[in-house]
C-alpha cells in the first residue's frame, strides 16, 4: 500500500549538514529582531492594562495624560471602531487587543500612549483614570463549567449548556460500550495539566508607521507577516496593499507569534500621532497578555483483552481557551488515540472560556495534554496486564491502512518504526539506580501546508536569490537553499534565501503547523524548475538550436541528439552571464496551495532521578525518535527534536501559570515561571527516521512540533516508576511530588 | 459518493455521520453540501478541510475527487 514514488531518491546536497546562513549575524548581534528597528522621530508607546481578572469599564479619562508635555497620542477602544463586519473571530481579536466594555483578564489592555520617551509614557499611564466595576471571575477550567460560574462572553453562551462552554469536537469510530464490555482489564483515570507559555526569548515588538496618505509600514517579530498585515488592515480600515509588513528575525515563536496582540494598537497610535511608534512588550506583559497554551482537565479510559489487545478507549478533555473561543479541544480530540489502532474509540475535546489571556497555539497545540493522559493510562494498563509498556504499544500500534481516529485511513506512517527503534535502542538497556525511573511515550501531530508563493532570481554571476514568504522560525533558509541548489545543480553557497516583505510576494500563510520547509520547499522546487525551463531556452538561443534539443543536468544545459550532441555543455553561470542578450533576467516563480502535508509521529525515552527529600526531578538521559520524512538539513531537524523535548521537559516538571484567588497572575516572570536552563537538561539524543511523505516531491514532512507531544507522558511514566506513585498532574513540581508521596504514605498507613 | 463527517461538523448536518452526495471536485462537494445544509456555511467561513483517500486538503477546492474515494470532512487544522 501507499505511494512509494518518493522513496529512495538520490540527492546530491539535500541531506547534508551545511553551515547555517544566519549563524554569524546571530552570534555577533548583527541580526535585527523586532525591537532592533528604529525610525527618525519615533515615539515610545506603552499599554495600560487591567489589574482585574474581570471588570466592567465604567469610564476611561485620558484628558490629563493627553495634556502631558511629550505625549503625542492616547488611544482606547473608542479609537478602534468595530470594522469587522460581523466576522466574530476578527471582533475577538479586536477586543483582545483593546478591552471594550469589559476587561476580561488580568493584563487585558485598556489604553495605550505614545510619547517622546519612555519616562513620559510611564507618567502618562499614571494619569489615565479608569473606573472599573469589579465582576466575579473564574480561572479554573472545571469551575468555569459550573452553573455558578460568571459567564465570560455572553454573546457566545448557548441554551442548555454551561455559560462558558463554547463547543466540542467528538471523534472516533466503533462501539465503545461494546468494546469495553469485551475488555478483561479497564483502566480509568483523571488528569490535569497546567497552563504554560511558549517562553520565547524575544518579547513581542514592532515599529509601526502610518502616513496621512493612508499607507503604512510595520516591522514586527511574527511567524506570519501576511496574516498580520491582513488582520491589522481590516481592523484599522486600511487597504491591505497599502500596509507593508516586514518580518524581523524572530527570537522564538512556537505558535505564540501567529496572531496579533498589540500591533494594531501601535499602528493606531502612529496614525493618530502622525509619527512612527515603537512598541515592545515587557516580559511581564508577554506572560499576562500574549497567548499561552490551555490548561486542561480530563478523564481517560482504556480497556484491553488479557493478551494486550486494546479493544476500547475513551477520552474527554476540557481545554481552557482563555477569554475567547478557540479550536483547542477539537484538535485535542483528533490527536488523542492517533498512535494506536483501537477498534472502538471516542475522544471528546471541549472548548471552555475562563478569565485568562486568549490562548494561542504552542507547538502541536492541544496534543501534549491528551498524550499525557493517554500515555499515562497505557502505562498503567501495561502494569495491570504485566506486559512491557513498549510491547503493549507495539501490539496496538497504528500502521499504514489503519483508520485514523479522526477519519481518514493512514498512508505510510512512522509510529511503528519509531517504537521499534525505541525498543532496540541501547538507552532501553541502560541500568537504573536508586530513585531512578524510565518512561516511554508516543506522540502525533498532523502538520499542514497552505498558501505559498516564491520567486527565484538568477543573478548575472549565476548566484541565486530565492525569496519566500514564510518566516524562518527554525532554519528554513538553510533547508530552502539546499533544495534550490539541488534542483538547479549548483552549490549551496551560491543560493541566498530571503524572507520577502508583504509587498514583494503574493499571500503566504503563517509559518505554523510545521509548514515552512514543507510548503516553501515545494514552492522552491517548482520555482527552480520554472527557471530551469528558461535556462534551457536561453541555452538553445545561445547555441541557435531548437529548445527541445536541450536538457538540464548537474547545473548545465546539455544539447542532445545526433545533430547537436557534440556541443560542450553550458553552465548556469555561463547562461546567466549572457542573459541580457538572450531575453533579459532569468527567474522562476511558483504560487500554490501546498496540500499533501504528511503526518508525523515520535516516540521518546527518558530516565529521571527523583530526590525523595525535596521532590526535585533531574532528567538523566533523554532520547527522541521521530519520523521526519526526508531530513533536508539533519542538524536543524535534530535541533527541532531537541528544542521540542526541552520545552516538554519544562512543561512536565516546572512550568505553570499560577493565579491567585483574586484572579491575577502570580508568576509573570522567568524567576517565578521556571523554564529549563542548561543545568536542567542532559544532552538530548536524537534518531531521525525518514519515511517519505508521498505528498511532497522530496518526501518532506514537518518536523517542528511533534516532539513536544510525548515528553509529558514519558516523564510522567518515568517519575511514577522512580517514586512508585502515579502522578496525575502536570507540572510534576517538587511540592506536587512530595504531596503525592505523602498521600501514598498516608494511604498505606490507613 | 459517501462523505463522512467528523467532530463538530456533524452538528451542522443534524448529527449525521455520513451523507450521500455526487461531486467531482472539492468545490462541487462543498457547494452541494452547503445547499442542503446551510449551517455548514459557518464552518466553511471558519475553515474546513477535506481528506481524500487519506490526504488532507485545506484550500485546494479544484482538487478532483476520484470515483470510489474515501472522503472525510474535517475541522481545519492549525498549528504552532
Amino acid at each position: 500500500m501507499g505511494d512509494k514514488k518518493y522513496t529512495g531518491q538520490d540527492f546530491k546536497v539535500v541531506g547534508t549538514r551545511v553551515k547555517r546562513p544566519d549563524g554569524i549575524d546571530k552570534v555577533t548581534g548583527r541580526a535585527r529582531y523586532g525591537a532592533d528597528m528604529n525610525a527618525p522621530g519615533q515615539l515610545v508607546s506603552l499599554m495600560l492594562r487591567s489589574p482585574h481578572a474581570h471588570a466592567r469599564i465604567i469610564k476611561i479619562d485620558t484628558s490629563k495624560a493627553e495634556k502631558l508635555k511629550g505625549v503625542k497620542a492616547v488611544v482606547t477602544a473608542k479609537d478602534l471602531p468595530d470594522l469587522t463586519n460581523g466576522n466574530t473571530g476578527l471582533f475577538d481579536t479586536l477586543e483582545n487587543c483593546m478591552a471594550r466594555d469589559r476587561a476580561l483578564y488580568d493584563g487585558h489592555a485598556v489604553a495605550a500612549v505614545a510619547a517622546i520617551d519612555k519616562t513620559i509614557a510611564k507618567q502618562a499611564l499614571k494619569l489615565i483614570k479608569v473606573t472599573y466595576e469589579k465582576l466575579p471571575h473564574v480561572t479554573d477550567v472545571d469551575e468555569a463549567l459550573l452553573p455558578s460560574a460568571p459567564v465570560i462572553q455572553p454573546r457566545y453562551a448557548k441554551d442548555g449548556q454551561p455559560g462558558n462552554f463554547m463547543s466540542q469536537g467528538e471523534f472516533g469510530h466503533g462501539d465503545i460500550e461494546k468494546g469495553f464490555a469485551e475488555a478483561d482489564v479497564i483502566v480509568e483515570r483523571s488528569y490535569k495539566t497546567g497552563q504554560t507559555h511558549q517562553g520565547y526569548i524575544e518579547p513581542h515588538a514592532c515599529l509601526a508607521s502610518v502616513s496621512p496618505d493612508g499607507t503604512g509600514e510595520l516591522w514586527v517579530t511574527t511567524q506570519g507577516h501576511f496574516s498580520y498585515r491582513n488582520t491589522c488592515a481590516q481592523l484599522l480600515g486600511m487597504d491591505i496593499a497599502k500596509l507593508k509588513v516586514t518580518s524581523s528575525e524572530i527570537g522564538g515563536g512556537f505558535g505564540g507569534k501567529t496572531h496579533v496582540w498589540m500591533e494594531p494598537i501601535a499602528l493606531a497610535l502612529s496614525r493618530k500621532a502622525n509619527r512612527p511608534v515603537k512598541m515592545v512588550m515587557s516580559r511581564e506583559e508577554v506572560f499576562r497578555a500574549s497567548g499561552p497554551t490551555c490548561s486542561t482537565s480530563m478523564e481517560i479510559k482504556i480497556g484491553a483483552k488479557k493478551d494486550g489487545t486494546i479493544v476500547a478507549a475513551r477520552a474527554e478533555c476540557r481545554y481552557m481557551g482563555g477569554a475567547f473561543p478557540g479550536i483547542w479541544g477539537t484538535l485535542g480530540g483528533m490527536t488523542a488515540f492517533a498512535c494506536y489502532n483501537i477498534p472502538n474509540n471516542k475522544a471528546i475535546g471541549v472548548n471552555v472560556l475562563c478569565n485568562r489571556p486568549k490562548v494561542a497555539a504552542y507547538r502541536a497545540p492541544s496534543a501534549p495534554m491528551m498524550a499525557f493522559g493517554v500515555e499515562s493510562t497505557i502505562d498503567q494498563l501495561a502494569k495491570e496486564l504485566r506486559i512491557d509498556p513498549v510491547e503493549l504499544r507495539l501490539k496496538n500500534v497504528a500502521r499504514e491502512g489503519t483508520l485514523a481516529p479522526y477519519g481518514p485511513v493512514w498512508g505510510p506512517i512512522g509510529i511503528e518504526p519509531t517504537l521499534q527503534a525505541v525498543r532496540d535502542h541501547p538507552h532501553m538497556r541502560a541500568k537504573l539506580g536508586k530513585n531512578q525511573g524510565r518512561g516511554v511515550a508516543c506522540g502525533f501531530w498532523f502538520n499542514i501546508g497552505g498558501q505559498t508563493c516564491s520567486d527565484l532570481n538568477i543573478g548575472q554571476d549565476g548566484s541565486v536569490n530565492l525569496t519566500v514568504g514564510t518566516v524562518d522560525v527554525g532554519g528554513a533558509r538553510a533547508s530552502l537553499a539546499l533544495i534550490a541548489a539541488e534542483e538547479l545543480g549548483i552549490s549551496y553557497d551560491h543560493v541566498k534565501v530571503n524572507i520577502g516583505d508583504t509587498s514583494s510576494l503574493g499571500h503566504n500563510d503563517t509559518t505554523e503547523g510545521s509548514r515552512g520547509t514543507f510548503s516553501s520547499g515545494m514552492a522552491a522546487i517548482f520555482a527552480a524548475r520554472d527557471a530551469v525551463e528558461i535556462l534551457k531556452a536561453r541555452a538553445a538561443k545561445m547555441w541557435q538550436i531548437p529548445p527541445e534539443a536541450v536538457t538540464w543536468e548537474d547545473g548545465h544545459a546539455k544539447a542532445v541528439g545526433a545533430e547537436h550532441g557534440n556541443l560542450p555543455p553550458l553552465s548556469l553561470k555561463e547562461i546567466a552571464a549572457k542573459a541580457g542578450n538572450t531575453g533579459g533576467p532569468i527567474a522562476g516563480h511558483h504560487e500554490a496551495t501546498a496540500d499533501g502535508a504528511g503526518v508525523s509521529f515520535a516516540s521518546h525515552i527518558v530516565d529521571v532521578e527523583v530526590d525523595p527529600e525535596t521532590g526535585k526531578t533531574q532528567i538523566l538521559r533523554y532520547t527522541v525518535v521521530q519520523d521526519a520524512g526526508k531530513a533536508i538539513h539533519p542538524d536543524y531537524v535534530e535541533g527541532q527534536f531537541q528544542g521540542a523535548a526541552a520545552q516538554g521537559i519544562g512543561w512536565a516538571l516546572n512550568e505553570e501559570y499560577i493565579y491567585g484567588d483574586d484572579g491575577r497572575l502570580q508568576n509573570a516572570g522567568f524567576l517565578d515561571y521556571r523554564i529549563p536552563v542548561c543545568s536542567d537538561l542532559p544532552s538530548i539524543d536524537t534518531k531521525i527516521l525518514e519515511i517519505p511523505n508521498p505528498g511532497h516531491p522530496y518526501g518532506i514532512r514537518g518536523v517542528g512540533e511533534t516532539s513536544i507531544v510525548p515528553p509529558l507522558g514519558a516523564i510522567g511514566n518515568a517519575v511514577s516508576n522512580a517514586v512508585g506513585v502515579r502522578m496525575y498532574q502536570v507540572p510534576m513540581s517538587p511540592p506536587r511530588i512530595l504531596k503525592a508521596l505523602d498521600d501514598a504514605a498516608a494511604d498505606e498507613v490507613a | 459518493m459517501e462523505v463522512f463527517l467528523s467532530g463538530p461538523l456533524r452538528d451542522a448536518v443534524g448529527g449525521l455521520a455520513s451523507i450521500e452526495v455526487e461531486a467531482e471536485t472539492i468545490r462541487e462537494l462543498l457547494t452541494r453540501l452547503t445547499d442542503r445544509y446551510p449551517k455548514l456555511e459557518a464552518h466553511l467561513e471558519d475553515g474546513i478541510a477535506v481528506a481524500i483517500d487519506g490526504t488532507i486538503y485545506r484550500d485546494s477546492w479544484e482538487t478532483p475527487i476520484p470515483e470510489h474515494s474515501e472522503v472525510y470532512l474535517l475541522p481545519r487544522i492549525a498549528g504552532g
